[in-house]
């Protein structure tokens, strides 16, 4: 049974905005890591056209302002020990991105949780933390995510238009759409990793100002395989099959991602870290 | 006009373009108020891409310095690609802010940073996408008064057309008098309107506006004397002069943006203005005299710009960093403060007899141990008394062989090209001075596998220099330089493997040095150019030569003038400059005398450590020398 070892460490205060840390009572970021912690974080609004290496730059400058205590790598160059589990794409809003961190101090997880999301931009929202021990081996937060739940809406296409076109691209065996990668332009099978999915039946008006009207909200489930098929290639499957084409850009938002049950369903990646957490505190 | 936020007409169009995080505002630390509650609005423009700049200085220093008042709310904007450009004419979405989204048309003041002469086809992009006429001329009081700022501000002739007003010389004094004005004035219900404001900006004697000024030329197309053209004008504008740093601690929360920029860290300004007096540096000549900031106000700054932005290294910038007098303490005390936190510091730039290896090993004690770079600017000893840049050859060998001595194993060295007097050797001994700092780099360090790269830039004479006379070198000139520079660091081959070279060629220079020294007539060009699509002229994959010798020869030579009349045509004492009105302290006669210094290859040496050479700058500005040491140490942090 894999204890958390909070016992055997000091939990940290993080310090108060503009109170100085002094030599002696900094961290040393030499030290090697005695927590790891599992983070979920959603990119939100305008903050959805943000690349991944803009959020990775963001967010290793909140950990500093922060002053989290991360354990760092060894070697001449030392980089913070932060680690990414997959990353929506640019331009794509996300309620479910997780990624993974190693301090040299034991925090409380939500300490930790507020104290971050204060120092991150508004629009890079941290949500949840979960510590896990180091060093123990275990699975992989990465293995976890089998699926992505996506919620695209759609401005300027009415709800029944969606649908038709929705069923035209489940009926498909192979639906191949084209996309421009660092390679150049590759074909790939954007039906065979979509999983199920639905037009949601309620009528929604447009957030959209300039495309006032009806919306149509797609929800997909959909396989995370290599290379990754995304809300964009969807799209362009439904255009494909059906010759839909949004007026204007469609906006989506990754909902979950996790582990796929077998009603389409996905698992919270968290879950086994909570409960092995709640099974170790007693 | 409207100051609703256009977001929801652009959000649309930015899956379309590329890196569009760069249009979505919302940095860390940028500041977004209720304009309603505000009276005096300041949007303020750096005429490039975002990633080059958000990080300016000069903008995030006013910008801080404007929202700091209650009543006074400023906005930042940057120049759009073309990718967005396209798609905001077709959508009709206008110019507009990145904090807010507002459209450029509905502030009071429109203030354009100019590092460069190479943005102002960018100004015309954004009036015109702003819906604010180009000509200054056109526009009535629902527009906002465009103000040019920055070193190209030192001669705005060749934008006069298009802007209100030009102010010279440090900003964060000058945007709060005109704030004031501004306030006034619409405090007392815009009393005459829009020219009104104009002249009782004029009559500060600070800023310059040029519809004011009669320009005509004579006979032979050379220039009048410039004179008011009303009452109430002075008949010469005097540059701006901010003193005691320690008093203007911006920036105090330095603005992180979420996309990638330029410079991935935060920069303090340790000092204002160079005294080194090297002949081709606009930047040195203008910014005098030396104020340094304080060691104990550097450690301020570090300290709360640090806890405010999370960056990891930190740039000590200046003319010349480190001529700061208390630079190591400087350094070894934020080395101390900072150890074990992974924080780097740099000094951007920095003179090669003022560096010495305690200096670099403090820079690289936290942080990485990057490249270090030099500025010997000239290949020879006696081009090098021409520009008077007198580093020697030695000091440089001695320094870059410590430096490979001690783990560094990166050398890069800055040199120009076209420099006034200079030949062929001039250049060539570039060559033979890399050649010599991997030969003694070898030496020192034992190893094969350093490097030195030479980096080259053509010379553009600028105003309010003394190589304001000379004659700029034409671009077949420099380009074969190059190329035979070229041929001579490839001769050796065992030693030019270690060698790596880079330059542009000698035509963007030479644009350059029209929008530079042009006067009122460069302004046709400019708006020709920029008609026939000119954008981004600073970028190689967006500058056209061909566009700008074209639009040239179009609009002067009808007037008598050609792109050589204003390059490389040698300028007579006697002759009236363009920027004659427009006052820098420096004393013409000295700036003379200086010219003709360097033709005989006479050096002369830095007023902070000997006696004042009379440039004219501190008794025409009321100001003096500020430096150190002060003898003090940096503060410790204190925990609470």
């Amino acid at each position: 049974m894999p204890a958390f070892p909070r016992e055997h460490h000091r939990t940290s205060r993080i310090p108060p905005e503009g109170v100085a840390l002094t030599r002696d009572d900094r961290p040393n970021p030499s030290a090697s890591a005695v927590q790891k912690l599992r983070l979920r974080y959603a990119k939100r609004g305008p903050l959805r056209f943000t690349s991944h290496r803009d959020v990775a730059r963001a967010f290793e400058r909140a950990l500093r302002r922060a002053r989290v205590p991360m354990a760092y790598s060894q070697g001449f160059n030392p980089h913070p020990k932060v680690s990414w589990i997959g990353a929506s794409p640019t331009g794509v809003a996300s309620e479910a991105e997780y990624v993974e961190i190693q301090l040299v101090e034991v925090l409380e997880p939500d300490e930790l949780v507020r104290v971050l999301d204060a120092a991150m931009p508004p629009g890079l929202d941290l949500l949840e933390a979960v510590g896990v021990p180091v060093g123990t081996g275990g699975e992989a937060l990465a293995d976890r995510m089998e699926a992505s739940r996506w919620r695209i809406e759609i401005p300027g296409v009415a709800s029944d238009t969606l649908k038709a076109a929705w069923e035209g691209l489940v009926a498909a065996e192979v639906v191949e759409v084209e996309r421009l990668t660092k390679h150049g332009m590759r074909t790939i099978d954007a039906r065979s990793a979509i999983v199920t999915g639905w037009v949601e039946d309620d009528p929604v008006v447009s957030p959209s100002t300039t495309q006032p009207g009806p919306c149509g909200i797609l929800v997909v489930v959909v396989r995370q395989l290599t290379p990754a098929v995304r809300p964009d290639d969807v799209l362009s499957a439904l255009r494909v099959v059906a010759a839909l084409e949004p007026p204007v850009p469609a906006k989506a938002t990754r909902m979950a991602q996790g582990r796929l049950d077998d009603s389409g369903g996905l698992s919270d990646p968290l879950a086994p870290d909570r409960a092995a957490r709640a099974s170790a505190c007693g | 006009m409207s100051a609703e936020s256009v977001f929801p007409r652009l959000e649309p169009l930015l899956p379309r373009v590329s890196k569009p995080v760069q249009y979505v505002g919302g940095e860390l630390n940028s500041t977004v108020k209720d304009w309603d509650a505000t009276t005096v609005r300041w949007a303020l423009m750096y005429p490039d891409a975002y990633e080059v700049g958000l990080p300016n200085q000069g903008v995030m220093i006013l910008y801080e310095v404007l929202n700091e008042l209650p009543d006074v709310l400023a906005e930042r904007t940057y120049a759009v690609w073309p990718d967005l450009e396209a798609l905001m004419r077709e959508h009709g979405v206008p110019q507009f802010t990145v904090d807010a989204h507002r459209p450029l048309g509905a502030f009071d003041l429109l203030g354009v940073s100019f590092s460069t002469e190479l943005g102002y086809t960018n100004l015309l992009t954004a009036l015109d996408l702003g819906g604010i006429p180009l000509h200054a001329v056109d526009r009535t009081d629902e527009h906002p008064i465009v103000i040019a700022g920055g070193h190209a501000a030192f001669n705005p002739e060749p934008i006069a057309d298009f802007v209100d007003a030009a102010v010279l010389g440090d900003g964060e004094e000058a945007v709060l008098e005109i704030t004031d004005l501004v306030r006034t004035w619409k405090q007392e219900g815009r009393p005459g309107g829009r020219d009104e404001l104009l002249t009782r900006l004029a009559e500060t004697g600070g800023v310059y506006v040029p519809k004011f000024y009669d320009v005509t030329f004579d006979d032979a197309g050379a220039l009048n004397p410039v004179t008011p053209n009303r009452d109430r004008v002075p008949a010469t504008v005097a540059k701006r002069t901010t003193m005691d740093l320690d008093a203007w601690p911006y920036p105090k929360q330095p603005l992180v943006p979420l996309a990638e920029s330029v410079h991935e860290r935060m920069s303090v300004e340790i000092f204002r203005g160079c005294t080194r007096g090297c002949r081709f540096c606009q930047a040195g000549m203008i910014t005098r005299p030396v104020r340094e900031r304080s060691i104990q106000g550097i450690g301020e700054m570090v300290h709360r710009g640090l806890e405010a932005s999370g960056f990891e290294e930190v740039g000590l910038l200046s003319l010349s960093s480190a001529d700061h007098s208390e630079i190591a303490e400087v350094t070894k005390g934020l080395a101390d403060r900072y150890e074990g936190t992974n924080t780097g510091l740099s000094l951007p730039s920095t003179r090669v007899d003022a560096f010495n290896i305690d200096l670099a090993n403090e820079l690289s004690r936290n942080g990485r141990r990057s490249g270090l770079t030099f500025a010997p600017e000239g290949g020879s000893e006696r081009i090098r008394r021409v520009i008077n840049k007198t580093v020697s050859e030695a000091d440089l060998i001695r320094t870059v062989s410590a430096a490979y001595a001690n783990g560094w194993r990166q050398v890069k060295l800055y040199f120009m090209c076209g420099l006034p007097t200079e030949t062929d050797d001039d250049v060539l001994q570039i060559a033979a001075m890399a050649q010599e700092v991997i030969r003694a780099g070898r030496k020192a360090s034992g190893r094969k596998d350093i490097r030195c790269t030479i980096s080259i830039g053509g010379f553009v004479p600028k105003p309010h220099t003394p190589f304001q006379w000379a004659p700029q070198c034409d671009p077949d000139t420099v380009d074969s330089r190059l190329r035979k520079l070229r041929e001579a660091v490839n001769s050796d081959r065992g030693l030019g493997r270690n060698i790596g070279m880079r330059y542009h060629d000698g035509k963007p220079s030479l644009i350059e040095g029209l929008l530079s020294r042009g006067d009122r007539r460069v302004g046709r060009v400019i708006e020709r150019v920029w008609r026939e699509g000119g954008r981004f002229d600073g970028w190689s994959e967006h500058f056209s030569y061909e566009r700008w010798t074209t639009a040239a020869a179009a609009e002067l030579e009808p007037l008598g003038v050609n792109i050589g009349w204003f390059t490389t045509r040698e300028r007579t004492e006697d002759e009236v400059l363009p920027w004659d009105h427009l006052d820098s302290g420096l004393d013409k006669g000295w700036l003379w005398d200086d010219w003709q210094d360097a033709l005989s290859e006479q050096e002369l040496d830095d007023c902070r450590w000997t006696p004042c050479f009379d440039c004219g700058v501190c008794p025409a500005m009321g100001t003096d020398i500020e430096i150190g040491p002060t003898g003090r140490k940096l503060l410790p942090l204190t925990p609470v």
